[in-house]
């Protein structure tokens, strides 16, 4: 993991301030509206529910939280450097051979991120390993949160992480789905429907809506891992 | 005597006693054997039900925790169907784990091509900074798990086979041994090849290297082999695809003119049931088709 980068500015704390941190970065426009169905669901996250900041990045007791929607990771990069995980001065070189950031995350490079990403459908089982990690060592306070897209859900691991997971109760294994609506075959409700027939507690609401998201991010969920089905407006709209 | 599988489930469950930071992963098979080792330890041996890519990617997410997995299935189904989750869900993330594959190239012959991986090595070897240990019998396949466990965060796969030698040799878990010295040429025996290697070559005058610490490739004690011998020909024979070592053996060679002969299974499927000796003799791997092939390498490897 690399080392911060200087002291870096202090942490931003509103949410309107996230708009010009993203426009730092040029040269992903194609994943521009993937990058933007995150926006809300991701600050919400790292502003109000999770615990882990740049100086409890490597703590093993923090929550953790899996970027598996690895395209379009502008969103992720804006909070990031909102919170001081790495100065926003990196944003501009967003794509650049020197620069940590890539299209795709690389957790290898970009401080705070728990794991590379990109290719789709590796986020949820591995936050099972996680979960499941964190449960064999006694850690039973951390969270673990994994962020996949719609049509990520597509993607067989993903079953297999979801029919395991709820009938294992992995109740410190949270999803949230955000459904842009770019799966080329959907059916409506269909997301909530396959985390709950496996098992799973689940919350649909308006990806775009801060307090809602906030009050499904942490609505008590005992004994079962928790989904929470984020809706924004469609990709093609 | 047990099979290295067998081996592999006694071993890890006293393991899994010793090491609180080791966990088995299983897809179903070869749940059995850690029956006990669960009831101990119900939360460091999972099974995943029978479900590849999460078994490799929980493999991962445990070691992002600090854990170090054993993840076991078949190498078809270990190393061949979840391919991308091997490469991504450990190597990209910087963290490593044991895989340990059985079933080998043909253990289960009647069972047909479904339940056949000889790719496997070869496809290990397209990854960067894999261990990869091939025993040769079940005691050699405790010291290599043993090895493999210990290895910090490295990333090691271990090939357990049914096909064994008759006996153990003291292996390291590094380094190539030299078990025969001749002058005429080379050959590289790899784990459970060596009894049929030895017997193809008894009378001929090479010198015999035995294998089962694939990669890295020990090639310091291959080209200390070959400063020993009158021509740098090299026979490489392996129980997985043929020429999968061709390249290591070629590298480490590569500031002397030499000759490297690849031997092992071949790429065409045979679609023949029976039994293990019949697939060695269809690949060319018993002792008499072995004894054709080395000795007509290099005009006849023939001498004394």
């Amino acid at each position: 993991m690399r080392e911060r980068a200087g002291a870096g500015p202090l942490p931003y704390d509103r949410y309107d301030q996230l708009g010009p941190l993203m426009g730092l970065m040029t040269g992903d426009e194609k994943h521009g509206p993937a990058a933007t169905s995150t926006l809300d669901a991701l600050w919400v996250l790292y502003d109000r529910v999770l615990r882990v900041s740049p100086d409890t990045a490597e703590a093993p007791d923090r929550d953790r939280f899996l970027l598996s929607k690895g395209h379009g990771p502008m969103a992720y990069y804006a909070v990031l450097a909102a919170k001081g995980f790495f100065p926003v001065e990196w944003l501009p070189e967003f794509g650049a051979y020197d620069s940590p950031l890539g299209h795709h995350p690389d957790g290898q490079l970009v401080p705070g991120a728990e794991i590379g990403s990109g290719s789709l459908g590796h986020g949820l089982p591995l936050a099972v390993g996680t979960a499941l990690g964190l449960r064999a060592q006694g850690l039973t306070e951390p969270a673990v949160w994994v962020l996949i897209g719609d049509a990520e859900l597509d993607e067989g691991s993903n079953h297999e992480a979801i029919a395991y997971a709820g009938p294992a109760g992995l109740d410190r294994l949270h999803v949230v789905v955000v459904d842009n609506a770019s799966a080329s075959y959907p059916l409506d409700g269909g997301i909530a429907a396959r985390f709950a027939a496996a098992g799973w507690s689940v919350r649909t609401v308006d990806g775009r809506d801060h307090d809602a998201l906030f009050a499904a991010y942490t609505a008590p969920h005992p004994g079962r891992p928790h989904a929470v089905v984020a809706r924004v407006e469609p990709k093609e709209a | 005597m047990d099979t290295m599988r067998e081996r592999f489930a006694a071993v890890t469950s006293r393991l899994l006693d010793e090491d609180p930071r080791l966990a088995v992963v299983l897809a179903e098979i070869g749940k059995d054997g850690f029956d006990a080792a669960r009831q101990r330890h119900p939360d460091r041996v999972l099974n995943v039900g029978i479900r590849e890519q999460l078994l490799v990617g929980v493999g991962g997410g445990l070691a992002l925790t600090g854990m170090r997995p054993v993840v076991h299935t078949f190498a078809s189904f270990l190393v061949e169907r979840p391919f991308e989750q091997v490469k991504l869900d450990f190597g990209h993330q910087g963290v490593g784990g044991v895989l340990v594959s059985a079933g080998g190239s043909y253990d289960w012959p009647a069972g047909g091509f479904t339940h056949m991986a000889p790719g496997d090595v070869a496809l290990m070897d397209t990854l960067d900074g894999w261990t990869v240990h091939v025993p040769g019998h079940p005691d050699e396949a405790e010291v290599l798990l043993r090895h493999a466990a210990a290895a910090g965060d490295d990333k090691v796969y271990v090939r357990l086979s049914v096909q064994s030698n008759e006996a153990p040799r003291p292996v390291d878990g590094s380094r190539f041994l030299t078990l025969r010295e001749g002058r005429a040429g080379t050959v590289v025996a790899v784990g459970p090849m060596l009894d049929n290697v030895l017997a193809a070559t008894a009378g001929l005058d090479v010198t015999v290297l035995y294998a089962t610490t694939v990669r890295p490739f020990d090639g310091a004690a291959l080209r200390a082999a070959v400063g020993g011998t009158e021509a740098a020909d090299v026979v490489l024979v392996e129980p997985y695809l043929a020429g999968t070592s061709a390249a290591a053996a070629g590298e480490a060679l590569q500031d002397i003119p030499h000759r490297v002969l690849g031997l092992g299974v071949g790429r065409r499927e045979l679609r023949r049931y029976g039994d293990m000796a019949a697939h060695l003799a269809a690949h060319g791997l018993d002792p008499a088709s072995l004894r054709g092939r080395i000795g007509g390498f290099a005009g006849g490897f023939a001498g004394g």
